[in-house]
């Protein structure tokens, strides 16, 4: 049997694995179409503060792992696939047969349709070219705006605003939402995160559009002369909504991403509403033989029962080993993905799980010290947590998935007690999920 | 056999000797807040609770790992964080349901208990017999596992 994988990042290597593993003697080829060993965008930060080198953002390190799990890496973009004649035809012109197919292209980095993106001096924050191409400009002293400030946009705010220095150099973020990680942080969480970013230097602008870029060339001209010599690194002028001008060496643009589907038209594999591939709790598609899984598609909100398209590590993971495992020829189902998120903004921690945006006739605790940027925050339904959000503490977090996703009731008495101090959700946890107090 | 920590919280004094133990183990300091296991003090039924990670089969920090950094070694059955792979992205923190994989500020790594290579400090460590490294068949592991299913995103059924 021949299963082929188009997506070389986390999803398509873990699906690859779990088809090996049941699968010892099966043909598997994973197609990426970056010039590149499958590494992860998750690494990316890292690589731009310096803590580690290109090989550090490696999926897997071992050499030999590929040749030794007989997975075979294809460079290639597919261009469309034939459900019918169960076929890829790649970017190169090679068709690729397949028995099971899994689609885990991910996403694409999604830029406003604004005048001047194209620019040179504009460049997304998503591949590891996007980062050699970061880190090409960056510079002491250099102005750099970076347009959006969700979690991708925050996660990189530390490499870039060192990077510059305090000295002339600066990092001014804009964000059309009214707060930072809009969708990722509570109001409150998001002020923290903010005060904090500000307290590091980075000019923080939420509520605010960029409406233009341009290439800031002098004219000719006496005093252009002047201007040039002085303003020769700040190569683009850009509007923002107000009207206002400013000029920066280069622009990030962080404005979010979107399932990279492109070569679905016409295949019959269908696209939901959000733009994310239509799947069913085994990680099928539509088309037989072809499952998807990770940031592609479109997959229930554990938490609200409603689609969501997240593009989301653990639940990335946890959808390629229901894929692959089907595809091997098992019976995995998944029960839908949870949503969480851990992010790092100049040391300060935060995290939010499930419905942490709260839930109609739920009721919640939230306790904030400002000074100290700490924050907590737990939503109830009934007796059970379905959200959190967190800033300033990693211990034991992860007990907060467990209580979501297990659905432990809390009974009356541990609910009294996380709403005096919500901190204790790990003894919580290991009261009630797990019977131990 | 593979043998694993079994822990009886009923015998647990509370005395701490397992979080001193395992944080000069890993650290080379007595340092509670820096232990892997830890003991929860429960006040209204008395019972002290000494809580680590159980080495789940579902070993969710693994797959989550964005860039390979945990691996099992196959003789002890333990999830071991590789300190240098680690990049300290936290996605596993926030994937393991049991919240026993955690985020060093000082090393900007990840830890989490990897049975000291098969002789683990904080059973040796414990007076009372509280924490034990016995035969995995022994330890309610079985329980455990029963729990992980309850989560069940990815157990295959078939």
């Amino acid at each position: 049997m021949k299963h082929v994988i188009l997506g070389n990042g986390p999803t398509g290597v873990v699906a690859a694995e779990t088809i090996r593993k049941m699968r010892p003697h099966d043909a598997i080829a994973v197609v990426g179409d970056e010039h590149e060993r499958p590494y992860s965008r998750m690494a990316i930060p890292y690589l731009l503060e310096g803590k580690i080198a290109e090989s550090g953002t490696l999926l897997r390190h071992d050499r030999n792992h590929w040749i030794d799990n007989r997975i075979e890496l294809v460079e290639a973009r597919a261009s469309s696939i034939d459900a019918d004649a169960k076929s890829v035809t790649l970017s190169n012109g090679e068709v690729l047969p397949y028995d099971r197919l899994l689609l885990a292209t991910g996403s694409r980095p999604v830029r406003p349709p604004i005048p001047g993106m194209h620019l040179p001096e504009v460049v997304s924050c998503w591949t590891l070219q996007d980062a050699r191409a970061i880190l090409d400009r960056l510079r002491p002293g250099a102005k750099v705006l970076q347009m959006g400030a969700g979690f991708i946009g925050c996660i990189i705010m530390e490499a870039i605003a060192n990077a510059v220095g305090k000295t002339g150099g600066s990092l001014t973020v804009v964000e059309m939402g009214d707060r930072m990680v809009p969708r990722m942080m509570t109001p409150k969480a998001s002020a923290l995160i903010r005060s904090w970013s500000e307290k590091s230097g980075v000019e923080v602008l939420t509520s605010t559009r960029v409406t233009a870029i341009e290439a800031n060339v002098p004219h000719a001209g006496l005093l252009s002369l002047v201007y040039k010599a002085k303003n020769t690194k700040e190569r683009v002028q850009v509007t923002f909504g107000d009207g206002s001008t400013r000029l920066f060496d280069f622009v990030i643009c962080a404005t979010g991403v979107a399932p990279a589907i492109d070569y679905l038209r016409g295949s019959g594999v269908e696209i939901g509403k959000l733009g994310g591939i239509v799947v069913d709790d085994h990680m099928r598609t539509t088309a037989p033989d072809v499952f998807a899984a990770g940031d592609c598609t479109e997959s229930v909100d554990f938490s609200t029962g409603e689609l969501m398209v997240n593009a989301i590590q653990p639940n990335a993971a946890d959808q390629a080993l229901v894929a692959g495992a089907n595809m091997a020829g098992g019976a995995a189902r998944t029960r839908g993905g949870l949503r969480m998120n851990v992010l790092e903004t100049f040391g300060l921690i935060s995290t939010s799980y499930g419905q942490w945006w709260g839930a109609e006739g739920g009721d919640h605790v939230e306790v904030v010290d400002e000074a100290a940027h700490s924050y907590i925050r737990l939503e109830f339904q009934d007796d059970r947590i379905i959200g959190a959000t967190v800033v300033g503490r990693t211990h034991h977090i992860g007990a907060l998935r467990g209580l979501i996703q297990t659905g432990a009731k809390l009974g009356a008495d541990w609910k009294a007690r996380l709403q005096a101090d919500p901190n204790k959700f790990m003894d919580a946890y290991l009261a009630t999920a797990l019977s131990l107090a | 056999m593979m043998n694993s920590l079994h822990i009886d919280a009923s015998k647990c004094t509370g005395c701490l000797q397992c979080e001193m133990a395992c944080s000069y183990e890993n650290h080379g300091v007595f340092a509670t807040s820096k232990s892997r296991i830890k003991v929860f003090d429960f006040h209204s039924t008395g019972r002290k609770v000494p809580y680590t990670c159980t080495q789940c089969a579902e070993a969710w920090c693994m797959h989550a790992c964005p860039v390979g950094a945990i691996h099992e070694d196959k003789a002890l059955g333990a999830k071991v964080v590789n300190e240098t792979t680690c990049v300290g992205c936290k996605v596993c923190t926030i994937a393991c349901p049991f919240g026993t994989i955690n985020y060093v500020a000082d090393t900007g790594k990840v830890q989490k208990c990897d049975l000291c290579a098969g002789k683990p400090a904080c059973a040796e460590a414990c007076p009372t017999g509280a924490i034990t490294f016995v035969d995995a068949s022994w330890t309610g592991l079985d329980r455990m596992r029963a729990w992980a299913e309850k989560l069940d995103t990815n157990a295959p059924t078939a």
